[in-house]
């Protein structure tokens, strides 16, 4: 159970070994010695995340089995993780992601599938399951970790960015039909943001880090905010892009 | 079975969805209330009120709540035995509307009217005579409810001392009080004879209030927030008494006159108030000039009840000029001798600027059996905190720490985030509490809110890491 001031109770991570989304776990559990339930497909990797996040506070860490890839077992994952934290979910962040790379998917191969069956299915059929669960609880928040890709998709990298565009659709859609439910989406949209996933890229302008995304997710929620953005200021930047003509904007470099 | 919609206390943080069900306004309470409480599903069932609670006490998730103002009758009025049968759901405000004109009064009020009497015994409130009076529950001469486990009950504090204690301040977790028996004063007007003092300082204010609290029925203190450095503490301190037939105006004597009570409220506070209307500037314009209005000392001024008891009152939903975001009250209890902490905490929470209004500060006297019941000795102060403020969170932490180390409790009605590791040291009969509660529902099909929040309410915490609460049975 949430209280008036934000301090939560326990939290769900899909996508458990996510830098952004144990950022955000990390911030929420910390002050109140949290429970945090961490759901990912390496067990190995998840596991190490745990250790991170006991280490930086948080209160009890559980690991579970989960694939944005296999939706049919998504309800299943929101019911194991009420479990194992033990009573209600707090806060649900949808973290996971692919980014593909680019230029190999654009030419065959089966990645431009897998990104957009993790980054979309995945996200429509873990949200689905999320939404509902919290419905039941009557209350919770869903935090979607969306991007500034997705806000207009660039030439450069379309599959990832469309992707993003429909997660990010698809939550806005989500929020909305959850008014009155006592279950708030929160969309947070990142620029660029340096971590393991996007290590050995140069950095794109208004580059931000996981604990700057997690702070600002962290207001949000408190605020009671429907979107996010990191920095602030690509609001206003995204607010021109999305304006600029189609000559103009399919020459903007990576 | 109803939709869900979601519910918040009076300080209007922290929403959450349940279906909400009117308890029926005829035929037989009790047997509503019992299938009710039987049709329970997964999330338990929780009766409701006014929503006078600051925090979550009134919600439950998910669940199932019933709405007792429906059930609004007045039963009988015993002018010989001084006492009210009335149903759980009739408010304060009814009640003195039908009494007064009879010279009756409530034993207990707080701070507004618009309380249900199983609101009122729920959370054991007081007023500002508890250091003479004791609390609402201390003047409940019987209670009737359902329970869970022990179906229907009649509870009196003699026939049943353990499930009358742990239902008074109980909050509402040990069944549904449909109807109740209260006891009331006599009185001979309804106005209030009112011996005002400004004071400079808060050991001005504090010994004025040892000093001379026991000479009146009430007595308390609205600290001016604002003021620091040597003027920190700064009070108008109010003690009154229920003003007699002869102190009225002559011409104001007859008893229709001086038994006269109908408050006319509901100015309503505009929906459209911004939240940054009540900032430090405004508050300490307003609180500047209140505090100098005050004459040093006024002894003997008449004020009609509402406006002594119920200032609140007078504005319909005064809880939205703290703006969207809603605000929260902060109101603990420190042990006599625990001045200096008093103190620093009055001190700090001035220092950070915190902005509330006023603060209301208070003596209690002994405190009665309840094992969850609030009120013990010493001093209590109460302040409102707008959401807003950005450091809230940890300057409250911190001072629950100070309560806690000095000996003192907050107050759950009030709450709406204490660190739930704390609740177990400030009420030490806890335990006791979970025992009877776990006789009259040992599913814990009665849940609310602030029993997941805070799940000692459930049962011992199993160390660091508190997980919330699950009821018994389910997976």
């Amino acid at each position: 159970m949430r209280d008036a001031l934000g301090a939560v109770q326990s939290v769900l991570v899909l996508g458990g070994t996510s830098e952004i989304g144990l950022a955000i776990a990390e911030r929420l559990a910390g002050r109140r010695a949290a429970t945090v339930v961490l759901a990912g497909r390496d067990p190995e990797s998840l596991r190490a995340s745990a250790e991170e996040l006991r280490a930086a506070g948080a209160g009890r860490v559980e690991v579970i089995d989960f694939d944005a890839q296999d939706p049919a077992r998504h309800r299943d994952t929101l019911t194991e993780a009420a479990r194992v934290a033990g009573g209600d979910l707090d806060v649900v962040v949808v973290a996971f992601g692919l980014l593909g790379d680019q230029t190999v998917d654009e030419s065959g191969g089966d990645g431009a599938v897998r990104v957009a069956t993790t980054n979309y299915v995945g996200a429509v059929s873990a949200g689905l399951a999320a939404a509902d669960h919290l419905r039941r609880q009557g209350h919770g928040a869903i935090v979607a970790l969306s991007s500034v890709a997705g806000e207009r998709v660039r030439r450069a990298n379309f599959i990832y960015g469309s992707s993003k565009a429909g997660m990010d659709g698809f939550f806005q859609g989500l929020g909305d039909s959850l008014v009155g439910s006592g279950v708030s989406v929160l969309i947070v949209r990142p620029g660029f943001v340096r971590t393991r996933m996007t290590e050995g890229m140069s950095a794109a302008p208004f580059a931000t880090t996981a604990a700057a995304v997690a702070e600002a997710t962290v207001r949000g929620l408190r605020a009671g905010r429907e979107v996010v953005w990191v920095p602030g200021l690509l609001r206003v930047v995204f607010a021109v892009f999305r304006h600029l003509p189609r000559p103009v904007w399919r020459r903007i470099p990576s | 079975m109803p939709e869900p919609r979601t519910l918040t206390g009076w300080g209007r943080t922290s929403p959450t969805a349940a279906r909400v069900a009117d308890a029926p306004a005829t035929g037989d309470a009790a047997a509503a209330v019992e299938a009710f409480v039987a049709a329970a599903g997964e999330r338990g069932v929780l009766a409701r009120g006014l929503g006078r609670s600051y925090g979550d006490a009134a919600q439950n998730s998910g669940g199932d709540v019933l709405d007792m103002t429906t059930l609004d009758r007045i039963v009988d009025i015993d002018l010989q035995r001084h006492e009210a049968v009335v149903e759980a759901g009739v408010d304060l405000d009814r009640i003195m509307r039908a009494v007064v004109p009879l010279g009756l009064w409530p034993m207990v009020t707080p701070g507004t009217r618009y309380v249900t009497v199983g609101g009122a015994i729920g959370s054991d409130v007081h007023g500002k005579n508890h250091h003479r009076d004791g609390t609402f529950g201390a003047h409940v001469r019987s209670i009737e409810m359902v329970t869970p486990a022990l179906g229907r009950l009649v509870l009196t504090p003699e026939s049943h001392p353990d499930e009358f204690w742990a239902t008074t301040g109980g909050m509402g977790l040990t069944g549904i009080v449909h109807r109740a028996t209260i006891e009331l004063m006599p009185i001979e007007t309804s106005a209030i004879r009112v011996d005002g003092w400004r004071t400079d300082d808060l050991d001005q204010t504090m010994s004025l209030m040892a000093e001379r609290d026991h000479e009146y029925r009430y007595s308390v203190a609205w600290i001016d927030c604002l003021a620091r450095g040597a003027s920190l503490g700064r009070s108008i301190v109010e003690f009154g008494e229920h003003a007699r037939r002869d102190e009225l105006p002559p011409g104001k004597r007859s008893a229709s006159r001086a038994l006269r009570f109908n408050p006319r409220d509901h100015m309503p506070a505009p929906p459209w108030v911004p939240s940054g209307l009540l900032n430090r500037f405004t508050v300490a314009a307003f609180n500047e000039l209140w505090y100098r209005k005050a004459r040093r000392r006024r002894e003997g001024h008449l004020v009609a009840a509402p406006a002594y008891f119920h200032p609140l009152d007078m504005v319909d939903g005064w809880n939205r000029i703290y703006g969207a975001r809603g605000f929260l009250q902060y109101q603990f209890v420190l042990p006599d001798g625990e001045e200096a902490v008093l103190r620093r905490i009055i001190e700090e929470l001035v220092e950070q600027r915190a902005a509330s209004f006023l603060a209301v500060l208070k003596r209690f006297g002994p405190s009665n059996p309840g094992p969850l019941s609030f009120p013990s000795p010493g001093w209590t102060l109460a302040l409102d905190l707008p959401v807003s403020f950005g450091s809230l969170a940890d300057l409250l932490d911190r001072t629950d720490e100070q309560v806690v180390e000095a000996g003192g409790r907050i107050y759950l009605a009030k709450d709406s985030r204490l660190r739930p590791d704390l609740l177990e040291a400030m009420y030490p009969q806890l335990g006791r509490w979970r025992e009877v509660r776990d006789r009259m529902d040992p599913q814990h099909v009665m849940s609310s809110d602030l029993m997941r929040r805070l799940p000692a309410l459930s049962g011992p915490l199993a160390g660091a890491g508190a997980s919330t609460p699950r009821r018994r049975g389910t997976p």
